[in-house]
């Protein structure tokens, strides 16, 4: 888990931003903003010209310490949010978590609302998975489309102490996270029959791709794989594939080919060190980030994050509710953990990041473990231990 | 599918042939089999690039074993009808029909433009609605994957692969995904049936009705009413993406699993993968008035005429054909016949680490099952 990746992704992430909105310098809206405001532009300057100036996203930081937005979710999410701030204030890093009560019970429109208008306040957000029973809409995909949180980042690499049946494994899954199977555009067309669209578009393909391989640049990889089904769908994955072989070829130090998704599946579980960052529509990038995770050590080591022009949330890599281990002490708290060091590497503080991560892996090292990882200790022995570690630390 | 038993009275046989027209036709080719002697015809569709000769091999070891099985090699390239459009050759049509059963060879479908895929269009001809893939560990050819035994049943006609796309304006492509009712408890039932038929514990609907809510949540809904009508198996709900993330941590937890197109596509690939790949893979696509059994992997261009083809798996489809077709001592002897050649690390072929030649691979198999 280098520390350079979560920097580099934001900076692809500004990459991607500047490419979105036509060139670097003022977005749109800043630009009508300082026209509307004539000679006065300056004081009504969008946030987004500092941002592009000093590279670091619209985060809000005040006294110094950033604000993020805290949605715990359903399942384990509320024991494990504990865990995570009980650890942020003894590694003394500055972060403010502003809780927001928004729970698959509790999820009217206005609270979608003020959850959403909050992770736009504070540009960067944390959050547990959110349940959907029968008859909702998915909240987790609401907010992602609503926020536009285009892309879906997974580093799954090999951890030294948890077992698996690979080594050296270190594959970074970009998932696009806002079209595909995702659009949730469903009707009946006549009783008994149901379509489901699956919408794949130029632009987004073009602005995930165009990710990928900025990301590739700023990590310092060497090849990007897109994966797809386009000898089937042959409009759409076809349509995802031209683009990405279109992009490529502005990057021509980076290596790119493509796979087809069930071949690709294959291939992970007989060879996966083959792969580096693999580029993929939603649901493909549902399947494999899943079968990634699960590669190296399974849900209760795998970080995510979910990557916008102009905000970002992060979650547990492997998106579960665990609602059937929910307040019986055993859920594994370190990929929030390891989540919540990606989200202090994007706000800035890398130092804070790299502690909470060595933390973490020499917990995991050191051999205790929750049941997941096969280990017999709970979740309350883990995190005394990641707070051991850190007093350890600080005490220096 | 049981064949009626010749010693039940007339008036029950004729009313169990009356409640399932396919029924008749088995017994009509039954009898009509019994009259020839005991031989049925199948179809045989050797395909392209290594088919011609993983079929030979086939054909060999079937021959060896004394299999009474006669076989009508027909060719399925596709051939422009009068309309303009490409359309699989009236005679391959026919001979399946016929026959009601069929093994066939490797197929290539061109990525992006061309013809729809082949392999589609014959099971909408033919209506195979059920993909059954078991995925079992070989012993002799080990993987990182001990002790899997499960079996994957994908709904094969409609889902994801309707091939109904659009462009709806410049840079915006539309692809419908189909889910019926009718379809999707065909595929339930023939899963809790199969279950049931070869003693498996549990069936798992694998799905992702928390996103694609009327689509999978229709498909969710029969499964759930067919499980209801089969007590004797029991019946489990899973997400796709914890079902993909589980597999390759444990997957001696996981039995039957049903599911829609798209879903089954890549998951019985995974699955192949963790016991050793598409070479090793038998498959069988079940219809209401036939099967057709065949080999999934690709037709290997780079090595087709050289000799060095695996015909393990189109093997083993040939296998799980006997078993349907009721001739189960012969699948059992040539089964044990080709695992115990994998098992000979110098009889394997050279994908399985081996160093024999397919010829070889086949020989060492007629001797052992003659």
């Amino acid at each position: 888990h280098s520390a350079t990746s979560v920097g580099a992704i934001r900076f692809a992430c500004n990459q991607a931003r500047s490419f979105c909105s036509g060139g670097g310098g003022l977005s749109a809206a800043a630009a009508t903003a300082t026209e509307s405001a004539g000679s006065s532009g300056a004081s009504l300057q969008h946030a987004d010209q500092g941002v592009e100036a000093g590279g670091i996203l619209n985060a809000a930081k005040y006294g110094g310490r950033h604000h993020v937005s805290l949605i715990p979710g359903d399942g384990i999410g509320p024991e494990l949010m504990d865990s995570v701030k009980t650890i942020v204030n003894v590694a003394g890093s500055p972060i403010d978590f502003e809780e927001i009560p928004l729970s698959a019970e509790r999820g009217t429109d206005e609270d979608m609302r003020r959850a959403i208008l909050s992770i736009k306040r504070n540009g960067v957000g944390l959050k547990g998975n959110l349940e959907t029973f029968e008859g909702m809409t998915s909240k987790n995909v609401q907010l992602r489309t609503k926020l536009d949180l285009f892309a879906y980042v997974q580093r799954c690499k090999s951890i030294e102490g948890v077992p698996s049946r690979y080594s050296d494994i270190d594959i970074l899954v970009i998932r696009e996270n806002t079209e595909g199977e995702y659009s949730q555009l469903e009707h009946f067309n006549v009783p008994g029959v149901v379509e489901s669209f699956k919408i794949i578009t130029e632009a987004k393909s073009r602005q995930i791709a165009k990710f990928a391989f900025d990301t590739a640049i700023k990590t310092r990889r060497h090849r990007v794989t897109a994966v797809h089904k386009a000898n089937i769908m042959k409009l759409s994955d076809g349509l995802f594939l031209d683009v990405c072989r279109d992009v490529a070829r502005d990057y021509p130090s980076i290596e790119f080919n493509d796979v087809i998704v069930d071949n690709c599946c294959m291939q992970l579980v007989a060879r996966p060190q083959q792969f580096d960052i693999m580029v993929l529509p939603n649901l493909y990038g549902n399947i494999i980030g899943n079968i990634a995770a699960g590669l190296v050590g399974g849900p209760g080591v795998a970080a995510g994050m979910n990557i916008g022009r102009k905000y970002a949330v992060f979650e547990a890599g492997t998106r579960n509710s665990g609602r059937s281990i929910r307040g019986k002490n055993i859920a594994n708290p370190s990929a929030l953990l390891l989540t919540t060091a990606d989200m202090l590497e994007y706000l800035g503080d890398a130092e804070d990041a790299k502690k909470l991560r060595n933390a973490v892996l020499t917990v995991l090292r050191s051999g205790i473990r929750t049941p997941d990882l096969g280990g017999s200790s709970n979740t309350k022995e883990v995190v005394d231990a990641v707070v051991q570690y850190l007093l350890q630390v600080r005490g220096h | 599918l049981c064949q009626p038993s010749y010693k039940m009275p007339s008036h029950q046989l004729l009313l169990q042939l009356m409640k399932r027209p396919s029924l008749l036709l088995q017994a009509s080719r039954g009898l009509s089999a019994a009259a020839a002697g005991g031989t049925r015809t199948v179809t045989l569709i050797p395909g392209d690039g290594i088919g011609p000769e993983i079929s030979n091999s086939v054909k060999k070891i079937f021959a060896a074993a004394k299999v009474p099985i006669v076989w009508d090699e027909v060719d399925v390239t596709p051939v422009k009808g009068p309309d303009g459009q490409f359309r699989i050759p009236q005679k391959a049509i026919d001979s399946v029909n016929k026959h009601g059963i069929g093994l066939k060879g490797p197929l290539a479908t061109p990525v992006g433009k061309g013809h729809r895929s082949l392999n589609l269009a014959l099971r909408k001809e033919f209506n195979l609605y059920a993909n059954v893939r078991p995925c079992r560990s070989l012993e002799g050819y080990p993987t990182p994957y001990k002790n899997v035994d499960l079996v994957t049943i994908r709904e094969n006609t409609e889902g994801e692969y309707s091939g109904i796309e659009h462009i709806i304006v410049d840079g915006v492509v539309q692809s419908i995904k189909l889910i019926t009712e009718t379809a999707s408890r065909r595929v339930a039932k023939f899963a809790f049936e199969f279950a049931l038929r070869e003693g498996r514990r549990k069936v798992t609907a694998v799905h992702k009705a928390n996103i694609m809510r009327l689509s999978d949540g229709l498909f969710l809904k029969c499964c759930r009413e067919e499980a209801h009508k089969h007590p004797g198996v029991e019946f489990a709900e899973a997400y796709l993406d914890t079902v993909c993330l589980n597999m390759v941590q444990d997957p001696t937890q996981f039995d039957v699993l049903v599911m829609p197109n798209l879903y089954g596509d890549i998951l019985s690939d995974l699955c192949a993968g963790l016991v050793g790949g598409l070479g090793v893979t038998p498959s069988g696509n079940i219809g209401e008035s036939g099967a057709i059994f065949e080999s999934v992997h690709g037709t290997a261009p780079d090595i087709a005429g050289k000799d060095l083809a695996n015909p393990t798996a189109l093997l083993l489809s040939g296998v799980m054909m006997l078993r349907h077709m009721q001739l189960g001592e012969f699948a059992d002897r040539i089964e044990k016949a080709c695992l115990d050649s994998i098992g000979d690390g110098r009889a394997r072929t050279k994908d399985l680490g081996g160093g024999a030649t397919c010829s070889q691979f086949t020989d060492t198999i007629c001797s052992r099952v003659a």
